[in-house]
């Protein structure tokens, strides 16, 4: 459970973090969206204890992350895979973590044949490639057994099978109860991982829901209508309160009415169909839509 | 790897586990600091300077001895010339030092360490406590080799020290202790200035430069700097003749260690309260 209370992050005069309220539950994959910049890897940084809250407050089963006894037994994070020291041997960082936290030497070879380290367990940290870095992250956040998991952007730089592999875990430690926070600014992954949506825009709260009310709610439909009376059809449908979008001399997009709706209109006026198409804006598209005003570096010029 | 289990007890058998302790950090600062390269090249050029460049210094300024000066005679501390070489190699631990929490920074390892122990002073004082033990065993193993093998070279050619004279077995383990205190100093100019390059800077413009500078002063400027500068004042430790316009061997120490105290009492404050 995380627990987070108008949490606001200021450094000098950008807001990074803007009244972030939400709590997270155990037993599902939350997964923390946002473009680039939104504020997740601050708001991260908060529950971690590692950046303190210019207001408000953030608690992790019920106690602030600094004042957690055994944080890695309750706790376990990875924010950056690269953040090593690249000369320690893999088996020796894991080991130096494990130590701090009062966690056995067997764990860690536990955890490193968890995430499929064991056959470069003993080489230096620098000469792990991305993949591997992550995994080494991931088997660090597993030492301590905790119920609590924090994961920013864990599949970043992955293989399909890596991927795979990262999905599976989050929802098995999900499935066994434990509360699961993961970061992406991907839609298409999430709806892949996640039970559960908190979208951030600007460091402000755009959205807290489910994934499947979130996919209902914002997936705008549309129809895709080929005719050669495509210009009648369209000034029918702009009568009825629809908006059209003409695409091609025969081709027309309308948003605001169903398919079955548009059909009857055509059939009324006798208006030939060659196609009647009903498109469903995807995930990723509807994610676009949610955060165009809070994207924090538009390219110029360039709209979707 | 896909069939194995996350968690063999479950997540609810965690009722009671025991909370991490200052041992706990110490474990783990001290595999941390095994298990990079760098300790132990920086530790085998401390003894190899220190005992080396000591022998150099001594075979050297023993030959000197019969062409020196009746006040060169007066002032000849055959202790102090065997340790010379120490203060050189003390630049090793001053980078050794300043590394092992300044890499912390430019690697982002910090940030993963502070996660696993969040309480900060926790990991500065762990960090420190280590380094200084094997600071003060390697500096002492120094310090020692580093007097008889000087002493032999200076046997024969000039009045050398023996462990039993006034003052020399003082000199001998005071020497390791100003590198232990040194030690403890580096990391703290590590926790504070964060960039390894801008630290180990600051350490050089510390140890060596600013005295260096002090040397070209008139004496009226000199004296002072000589006599309080902290590094200098902590080598006092090691001498067995007090030469003018300088400290007692512990008042000396004491000012050294003064100084380390409030540069880490800094750097303790800044680490606790700075976004890591």
């Amino acid at each position: 459970m995380i627990e987070a209370r108008n949490l606001v992050k200021r450094y000098g005069s950008t807001t990074a973090v803007d009244d972030l309220s939400f709590s997270i539950r155990p037993g599902l994959v939350t997964g923390f969206l946002g473009p680039n910049g939104a504020g997740k890897t601050t708001t991260m940084r908060m529950i971690l204890g590692l950046d303190a809250p210019t207001q408000g407050s953030v608690a992790v089963g019920g106690r602030s992350y600094r004042d957690l006894p055994a944080p890695m037994r309750e706790v376990g994070a990875l924010l950056d895979a690269k953040a090593l020291h690249g000369g320690r041997r893999a088996r020796d960082h894991l080991l130096c973590l494990a130590q701090s936290n009062g966690i056995s030497r067997r764990r860690v070879d536990e955890v490193l044949r968890i995430v499929g380290l064991e056959g470069v367990a003993g080489r230096r940290a620098k000469g792990l490639s991305l993949g591997m870095a992550q995994r080494l992250g991931i088997a660090s956040a597993l030492l301590g057994d905790p119920a609590v998991l924090i994961f920013d952007e864990p599949v970043n730089g992955l293989d399909p099978d890596g991927i795979h592999w990262v999905r599976t875990l989050m929802r098995t430690l999900a499935a066994e109860g434990r509360t699961v926070l993961v970061s992406s600014h991907l839609m298409s992954e999430m709806a892949l991982t996640a039970d559960h949506l908190l979208v951030i825009g600007k460091g402000r709260l755009i959205a807290d829901t489910s994934v499947d009310e979130f996919v209902r709610s914002s997936s705008q439909q549309s129809v895709h209508v080929r005719s050669p009376q495509a210009a009648e059809l369209a000034a029918r449908c702009r009568e009825a309160g629809a908006a059209v979008r003409a695409t091609d001399p025969d081709v027309i997009e309308i948003t605001g009415m169903d398919s079955a709706e548009v059909g009857r209109l055509a059939a009324a006026d006798g208006i030939a169909l060659v196609e009647l198409t009903p498109i469903r804006a995807s995930l990723e598209e509807a994610f676009m839509e949610l955060t165009r005003d809070s994207v924090e570096y538009q390219a110029a010029g360039v709209t979707r | 790897m896909t069939g194995a289990t996350i968690a063999p007890a479950g997540p609810d058998h965690r009722a009671a586990f025991p909370a991490a302790t200052f041992g706990d950090a110490l474990r783990s600062e001290w595999t941390k600091l095994r298990s990079v390269r760098s300790t132990f090249w920086a530790l085998a050029v401390t003894v190899v300077l220190g005992i080396g460049l000591g022998a150099a210094i001594s075979a050297a300024a023993a030959h000197g001895y019969a062409k020196s000066s009746v006040s060169g005679k007066l002032s000849w501390d055959p202790t102090a010339v065997s340790l010379d070489g120490m203060a050189i190699a003390s630049l090793a631990i001053a980078v050794l030092g300043v590394l092992c929490i300044s890499s912390e920074y430019s690697s982002g390892m910090i940030r993963t360490s502070l996660i696993a122990v969040p309480k900060r002073g926790r990991v500065l004082a762990a960090k420190s406590l280590v380094f200084a033990a094997v600071t003060f065993v390697v500096g002492e193993v120094t310090s020692f080799a580093a007097f008889f093998v000087g002493q032999a070279l200076i046997g024969g050619h000039a009045p050398h020290a023996a462990l039993g004279d006034p003052g020399v077995a003082r000199a001998v383990v005071g020497a390791g202790l100003t590198l232990t205190a040194l030690a403890v100093l580096s990391v703290a100019a590590g926790t504070l200035l964060r960039h390894p390059a801008a630290a180990i800077a600051a350490m050089i413009a510390l140890l060596f430069v600013l005295p260096g500078i002090a040397q070209a002063l008139p004496d009226s400027w000199r004296n002072p700097v000589t006599e309080f500068w902290p590094t200098l004042a902590g080598g006092q430790l090691a001498n067995v003749y007090i030469s003018p316009h300088t400290l007692q061997p512990w008042t000396g120490f004491g000012v050294m260690c003064l100084f380390v105290a409030v540069v880490y009492a800094i750097a303790w404050t800044l680490l606790d309260h700075r976004d890591a």
